[in-house]
């Protein structure tokens, strides 16, 4: 591969997939240039093809074929849009037009109407595209979509990831050859330096600074690993990224090859992302047959390849010792630090770690230049975040913002509000590492500062919505459970630690709980911050120190009243009948398991405490609302 | 070792020439155990103490090594599995609205508990963290099919939907 050829692979393809981000007449216009008259995206990643996507695409081939139309329309397979509770998402170009739970039945009927009579199927659009005046708009313009800034995400939902051509259509590969041809490693370590960027995999170390220790330190073998074992539960930004966007990654791989001195690269992504694997292994295939991994790249002597790990379901091997250990077939247990991995890492040599999305961001720097990256974000933290915004709010998906933005703006408009009119309570940000944000707090603008100022953290990117029927203690415990279960055991703070905050929450949450038991959870808290081994242990406590400094009413109301706020600890659960809305009809008593209702008909009836379970049968089947949770 | 003799080793020979294969493919590689072990499990459907010292022989390492590597990530399971293995998502997007409730009616279902599997080898559940799928919450897999939106009374009317349905893996 010379730069020449891979100049001309971009102009071949460059208007195809510029169509898809002008609207309108000048998308129009380009379109007739491409040959092609209209293009269909749907989305192949993992949201949508549990929704059905698979099926949506089946249907629209063969009926475009059926029509005659498959030669004038250009169906593309993408990554994540981001929006994926509305999936399967289905979007024509040039019109932009977003139909949102896509099914096999309205494709016969888009490509009808739509595709062959050009008259847009209106009730098949997501809502919010649609105006009051019928006129659409596009989905850049929606809510969702507006206050994003896509860096690292540029890609997904936009090319073909299973084809090379069409990463390379967007400047692929561009910044790998800026770097061989007119670069010095040190000016590479330069400019990732001034551009700011910090880790996104959740402590957020200065990443040139990593690469800048890496470069620095001895040895004719070292190696570039990519952090792929996304293990925080909620959170899913670099499953999308490798689906959608998967050679943005091996491109920046190569590039920090190119600059610390390594020639092999490792992926170590989980076992649990079929889809994310599976595209990893097209994108080195393509690479490598167009000589973009390999020996000699672009001529220029540089010689870099990249294998794949995957894991195996061990939440620690996220921590990059932990990984290193796991790549060399070990039981995957963190090891202590100093040395560091740019010291001695992988197999004992210097070695890069880096995290999905911070690898997403590297080509575009070096292309675009540290002072148009260091443009976005605050003073301390540079560039864009990637969110995975989940529980109860409205736009669950993606969402990828300026460094900066407040959790209001994520939640309020971006996320679209909490549904069913319940009222935010707090935001979960880091996972099982990280802390609640209450509702007091929530102008914050989110970095890494603000956020550990508030005693939570960045972490990979996992924000997940609370609102009134969440309760505090009960999702610490629900934390806990995990850093419990993913505890390694190597080091002994964080094997019994971890277990005897789980006690103490189990003891509250059961109505046994002391006002003492706060005083030795922080007690206890303070201790594996100090002298846990890795960052699993020292920020497992995270979760509860955090709800007991801002939610310390409710722990209270579960250890002195005995009693559930939220409603939600079983074992504090009272459920009563409401006598004057009982009408006597029977239904409850006639469905409760274990028979703890009594009563004649049309008169009230009453539970019996003692027998109840708690399985709120009797709520869901009562007419009149009268059964109450206490 | 407290397995229940029911699960007596029935390795055929066919899948101890595909093992061997295996071994030797990544025999010279470093850190090679981990893939083994993945493609053991592919072949075998679990990996009995009989596979893993076949890996440990193989590899000219001691059993325990295997043992211990084995038994450290929660992808590997010592144990058969059933014909349909069904996960329930208890990731937190999951969690936060409801998967727990749907583990329950699983559990109900079934007559089983998590990790176990039913006599008859049909099912077995497991829980698993977060499938991605978080936009669907709340979510369960059974084989490589994922139900997402899920309320607990869906629950029985898809598991039936597979008792007759034979061979869940994908070839």
């Amino acid at each position: 591969m010379t730069i020449e050829e891979l100049n001309k692979i971009k102009k071949s393809r460059e208007d195809l997939v510029k169509v898809r981000k002008i609207i309108a007449e000048e998308g129009e216009k380009l379109a007739k240039k491409t040959g092609y008259r209209k293009q269909v995206l749907v989305c192949g990643g993992t949201g949508c093809t549990s929704s059905g996507s698979q099926k949506v695409l089946e249907a629209l081939d063969s009926e475009l074929k059926k029509q005659g139309l498959d030669k004038e329309i250009l169906v593309v397979r993408t990554g994540c849009f981001g929006l994926c509770s509305l999936g399967p998402i289905m979007i024509v170009y040039p019109e932009g037009a977003f139909y949102a739970q896509a099914t096999p039945e309205g494709v016969i009927r888009v490509v009808d109407e739509h595709l062959k009579n050009g008259k847009i199927c209106k009730d098949l659009l997501y809502q919010e595209t649609v105006h009051e005046d019928g006129s659409i708009i596009s989905l850049y313009e929606t809510n969702f979509y507006k206050k994003q800034k896509r860096v690292a995400l540029r890609n997904c939902g936009v090319i073909d990831p299973e084809n090379i051509e069409e990463y390379i259509a967007t400047d692929g590969y561009q910044a790998l050859y800026k770097v061989l041809n007119e670069m010095k490693p040190d000016d590479v370590i330069k400019e990732i330096l001034d551009s700011g960027i910090r880790g996104r995999g959740g402590a957020g170390f200065p990443t040139g600074k990593k690469w800048q220790f890496a470069k620095a330190s001895q040895g004719d073998v070292k190696y570039v690993c990519c952090n792929a074992d996304e293990g925080d539960p909620g959170a899913f930004m670099d499953r999308s990224i490798l689906e959608g966007d998967p050679h943005a990654v091996l491109e920046a791989m190569a590039i920090a090859g190119y600059t610390i001195g390594a020639h092999q690269g490792y992926i170590y992504v989980r076992a649990e992302y079929p889809v994310a694997v599976n595209r990893l292994k097209i994108a080195i295939d393509q690479a490598r047959e167009y000589g973009l991994l390999g020996k000699d790249i672009f001529g220029k002597g540089f010689d870099f390849d990249i294998e794949i790990r995957l894991g195996a379901g061990a939440f620690v091997c996220g921590e990059e010792t932990a990984l290193m250990t796991s790549i060399e077939g070990h039981r995957g247990e963190p090891r202590p630090r100093p040395p560091f991995p740019a010291v001695k890492g992988l197999f004992g040599k210097p070695t890069v770690l880096n995290n999905v999305e911070t690898l997403a961001n590297i080509a575009q720097i070096i292309r675009k230049g540290a002072a148009w990256y260091s443009s976005m974000g605050t003073e301390t933290s540079k560039g864009t975040k990637v969110f995975a915004l989940g529980g109860k709010i409205t736009n669950v998906g993606l969402v990828e913002i300026p460094m900066g933005t407040t959790l209001r703006e994520i939640v309020e408009e971006i996320g679209g509000g909490i549904p069913n009119g319940k009222k935010f309570k707090a935001a979960q940000t880091g996972g099982p590492s990280g802390g609640c944000i209450p509702a007091c707090h929530i102008d914050t603008p989110i970095d890494y500062e603000h956020l550990t100022a508030l005693g939570s953290m960045m972490g990979s990117g996992g924000l997940i919505i609370m609102d009134e029927d969440t309760c505090m203690v009960d999702i610490s415990k629900f934390y806990l459970n995990f850093t419990v279960d993913e505890s390694c055991g190597k080091c002994t703070p964080c094997r019994i630690g971890t277990r005897r905050l789980l006690q103490f929450l189990e003891k509250i949450t059961s109505g046994n709980g002391e006002l003492e038991d706060l005083d030795k959870i922080e007690e206890l808290a303070n201790h594996m911050k100090n002298s846990s081994l890795c960052a699993l242990g020292q920020s497992a406590p995270n979760p509860v120190l955090s709800t007991i400094s801002y939610f310390r009413d409710e722990y209270i109301a579960h250890i002195v009243d005995k009693k559930c706020p939220a409603g939600v600890c079983k074992d504090l659960l009272r459920y009563e009948i409401d006598a004057s809305k009982c009408r006597g009809c029977t239904l409850c008593a006639r469905n409760c398991p274990v028979g703890a209702i009594s009563g004649t008909v049309k008169n009230p009836h009453v539970i019996d405490t003692d027998k109840c379970i708690k399985c709120g049968l009797c709520v869901k089947n009562c007419k009149f609302g009268a059964v109450v949770k206490k | 070792m407290t397995e229940k003799s029911l699960n007596t080793f029935k390795g055929t020979l066919v899948q101890e020439r595909q093992l061997k294969e295996v071994i030797a493919k990544h025999h010279d590689q470093p850190g090679g155990l981990m893939p083994i072990l993945q493609e053991a499990q592919g072949i075998y459907g679990y990996l009995p103490i009989e596979v893993q010292t076949m890996i440990a022989e193989g590899l000219n390492i001691s059993l325990s090594e295997v043992y211990g590597v084995a038994t450290f990530y929660s992808q590997f399971s010592l144990t058969p599995k059933g014909e349909h293995r069904i996960s329930v998502c208890l990731g937190t997007a999951c969690y936060v609205k409801g998967s727990d409730k749907i583990l329950e009616a699983v559990e109900n279902k079934l007559g089983i508990k998590s990790g176990e599997c039913t006599p008859d080898g049909m099912f077995s559940i497991d829980s698993c963290r977060c499938v991605g799928a978080c936009g669907l919450a709340p979510v369960m897999m059974i084989d490589d099919d994922v139900y997402g939106k899920l309320t607990p009374d869906q629950v029985g009317k898809i598991i039936d939907s597979y008792v007759n349905k034979k061979g869940g893996k994908k070839e």
